[in-house]
């Protein structure tokens, strides 16, 4: 056993409004630049739909993920490493950008610098890839909220399948429909296929957190990484030529903060903490013959962190007592392991994803409520879950490789809790016999609610810092986003070999100046003639700052004397 | 003037090919890269891109047994020089006219293409232009040497005693500056091409993964060993081994 920590993630889907608020958050965080404009570490869909880039699940097409080969080991579904080093020189199966979207702007200009005229100038959209006018076919979110769903819900690889498989139709009719959001993120699998399919070896998981990362030194843009990852969640920059992936915001969770997405999620629904696995146990977990049982098999993976002997192996392996102590507050284990709701996104690409999903109940609820019935009495709901056969298949065949057995025990689960917290909630007496109805007892049905519905910041991130003797690697890193104006902004300039080369400056310095400079001054970043300049909006009317008034010239008089002029003449005003 | 063109200029080239690539190497990790356009494009990047590459290696493998295997061995082994002659033509024609029209599917799509146009650089541009130069001239010494006969030296005679003499550091430049035009012209390039080589985007052939077949499929990084970006000064450090050169 060689136990090692992983930070997971768990999204309660019932609570996901579709606001699309971690999405904008991370853009703003991480891809808010040129070569990633149409990158999106986190994105939301709506299902059904086609998800982006543009119906990524269809493995028979992109061939993401692992597959099993004749002898039942684990192989790449694009093929084995001899066959990636002869599609070097193309891939020959890459996502293009028509398949994510062209990213574009607005032309907002005319609107300001339009001569006079009879017509009212208009935005153009612009494309950002090729700077012409451009026409928008499709976004990250284009099939939102079930838009064109009459035309294209069709297209959807799980509507497909369930369709395929149960003869029967998910309709689209307006009041047959149900839908529910999708948030997704890079999974940090504990397999990943990125990883395996990188013919430099640059992408890495961190011994210390599981983190997947992207070595922008060592990658050389041989894109397998981007074929590999089943969930499309790795992305190449087209101006450095560089992989990138979402990074679960390491240098945020080494100081103890949640992921931005997760700090910023309106619903609350995400959970962040650790949990222990197995490292040894991983690859044949990942090579169990059915994929049905993958689910359990990448349950046994994770250990539980309240065994002595689990305890015990992991300090032999160096896991500081605070991350032990972490592993056994983690929300994230508990809703996998303990209450048994959370489950892994596809676990039939067989990559052990560390990113877990609540299925939602909602689209069950919002059913019976629209059709008349009491949405919250168990037997009510019960019946619903087992009757609603298209929603659970749907569900099934995304977190459970189809095994509709288990979404049925998870959404009986929430059903439970929803009865048996109502009747709490209505001031009778606790009926038992709900959460006994799902295998449970009262109480531990009430620690779930407590989890699921109320749990504080510090309860729902639950983060151990990066350790202090290991701090002094922090200060000056280099941060492996540091780059072309990255949110780093180790500025670069231009240089010879394109504007993707040249060395970085340390993360610290630099960003906290450049930082400063464009909070502080009136005018574009990095107009160094502003250098120190009190901004009028932000100047309280008090004294004379320095740098209120421009630098005086040679000619002018001494600076000492002006100021002392000044002083005397506002305080002079001021008190008039 | 021929000590400096086939005594000299081959040193410095080498000079500068394996200095720059050091250089680059050390300094430049992140410039480093294929830059590649497939996500603008990917259906004539399909077709073009293999065909180039796979043709280039067919190329090389040519060079080399053309330049390092003397015609003693060959003949030691009984290959006629007609059948070693035909042989060249034969594989030679078909790696450079493959190499070369690899190249010009990916020049047109390059220049076709909106967005990868605009991704080219003025690097970028002067590179095809050695680089095209260097293959067209390439195929015209193998077309010459077969078409027109007229001289009684071939290149295994000339070029390639004089390119193992740069090995013993005792250059034949006699040999070399008896050869036709035509080879002086493809030598010419091609030392040009490889002294840019460096500087452009050309270095990842350098990096060609081949350690993928043999490397573990799954990477795991300590964190500390993943800060190596940290401290990558343009010259080592002075003196003092600190934390983090011990870090490194």
């Amino acid at each position: 056993m060689r136990v090692m920590a992983q930070m997971g993630m768990v999204m309660n889907l019932d609570k996901c409004i579709g606001c699309h608020t971690c999405s904008v958050t991370c853009k703003q965080a991480w891809t808010n630049r040129a070569g990633v404009e149409y990158v999106w570490f986190n994105n939301v869909e709506t299902r059904p739909g086609q998800g982006y880039p543009r119906r990524y699940e269809d493995q028979e097409k992109w061939k993401g993920g692992w597959e099993l080969n004749k002898r039942g080991r684990l192989k790449l579904k694009a093929g084995g490493r001899v066959k990636k080093l002869f599609g070097l020189f193309a891939n020959p199966i890459q996502p293009e950008l028509k398949d994510y979207y062209e990213p574009w702007t607005y032309d907002y200009k005319t609107l300001v610098d339009a001569p006079l005229g009879d017509d009212f100038p208009v935005a153009r959209p612009k494309s950002l890839i090729t700077g012409k006018d451009t026409k928008i076919t499709w976004s990250a979110n284009w099939d939102d909220d079930l838009g064109g769903t009459e035309e294209m819900g069709h297209l959807d690889p799980i509507v497909e399948k369930v369709r395929r498989e149960s003869e029967d139709k998910i309709k689209f009719e307006f009041e047959q429909t149900f839908m529910f959001y999708l948030p997704r993120i890079c999974e940090h699998c504990l397999n990943p296929s990125c990883m395996a399919s990188c013919p430099s070896g640059a992408i890495y998981k961190r011994v210390e957190d599981g983190i997947v990362l992207v070595d922008q030194d060592q990658c050389r843009g041989w894109r397998q990484c981007m074929t590999g990852c089943p969930y499309k969640k790795i992305y190449f920059n087209h101006k450095t030529g560089k992989a990138e992936k979402c990074t679960f915001c390491y240098p945020r969770i080494e100081v103890g903060l949640p992921t931005v997405c997760s700090e910023t999620c309106v619903g609350r629904l995400r959970y962040l903490g650790l949990f222990l696995y197995d490292a040894d146990a991983v690859t044949a977990a990942a090579s169990v013959t059915d994929p049905q049982d993958l689910y359990q098999a990448q349950m046994d993976v994770l250990l539980d962190p309240n065994d002595p002997a689990v305890i015990k192996a992991a300090r032999e392996q160096g896991i500081a007592e605070d991350w032990i102590d972490a592993a056994q507050k983690s929300p994230v284990y508990a809703l996998t392991k303990v209450y048994k709701l959370a489950l892994p996104l596809h676990p039939e690409y067989r990559t052990m994803p560390m990113v877990w999903y609540i299925p939602p109940l909602s689209p069950v609820v919002d059913l019976l409520r629209d059709q008349g019935h009491d949405a919250e009495d168990s037997g009510v709901l019960f019946g619903a879950i087992d009757a609603l056969r298209i929603p659970v298949e749907y569900l099934a065949e995304l977190f459970t490789a189809g095994d509709t057995e288990l979404v049925t025990g998870v959404l009986r689960k929430l059903a439970a809790m929803r009865a048996y917290m109502r009747g709490i909630s209505l001031g009778n007496d606790p009926d038992e016999s709900i959460p006994a109805s799902v295998g449970m007892d009262g109480e531990t049905m009430y620690e779930m609610y407590r989890l699921m519905a109320i749990a504080k910041y510090e309860e729902r991130y639950v983060i151990p810092k990066a350790h202090a003797e290991q701090a002094h690697d922090l200060e000056e890193m280099g941060c492996s986003l540091d780059f072309d104006g990255g949110p780093g902004m180790g500025a670069m300039g231009d240089s010879p070999f394109g504007e993707a080369s040249g060395r970085p400056t340390p993360v610290a310095v630099e960003t906290f100046n450049a930082l400063r400079d464009r909070q502080t001054s009136d005018s574009v970043a990095g107009a160094d003639t502003l250098r120190g300049r009190v901004n009028l909006l932000n100047w309280d009317g008090n004294g004379a700052p320095a740098g209120l008034f421009p630098q005086h010239h040679p000619t002018e008089p001494d600076r000492d004397e002006r100021e002392g002029d000044l002083e005397s003449a506002i305080e002079g005003g001021g008190g008039s | 003037m021929d000590i400096f063109l086939w005594g000299v200029l081959p040193y410095v080239m080498v000079v500068i090919l394996v200095g720059g690539s050091l250089w680059r190497y050390k300094f430049d990790q992140f410039g480093w890269t294929t830059r590649s356009s497939q996500l603008y494009e990917s259906r004539l990047l399909r077709i073009g891109s293999p065909i180039f590459h796979f043709g280039l290696l067919a190329v090389i493998a040519g060079h080399f047994f053309g330049l390092v295997i003397p015609k003693s061995w060959t003949e030691a082994v009984g290959m006629t020089e007609s059948l070693y002659h035909f042989n060249a033509l034969f594989v030679g024609t078909i790696a450079g006219v493959g190499t070369l029209g690899g190249i010009i599917i990916l020049i047109i799509r390059r220049r076709k293409t909106g967005p990868v146009f605009m991704a080219t650089t003025k690097n970028d541009k002067m590179m095809y232009v050695v680089l095209v130069a260097a293959i067209i001239f390439g195929l015209w010494t193998t077309l010459a040497s077969v078409f027109w006969p007229s001289h009684d030296l071939t290149y295994r005679d000339t070029v390639s005693p004089w390119f193992r003499s740069l090995f013993i550091f005792q250059p034949d430049v006699a040999a070399m500056a008896a050869a036709p035009f035509a080879f002086h012209l493809h030598t010419l390039v091609g030392m040009l091409l490889f002294m840019v080589w460096p500087f452009t985007r050309l270095v990842h052939a350098f990096t060609a993964p081949l350690h993928y077949l043999f490397r573990p499929y799954i990477v795991y990084r300590s964190r500390d060993k993943g800060a190596s970006v940290a401290n990558r000064h343009g010259w080592s450090d002075v003196g003092t081994h600190d934390r983090d050169t011990q870090h490194r």
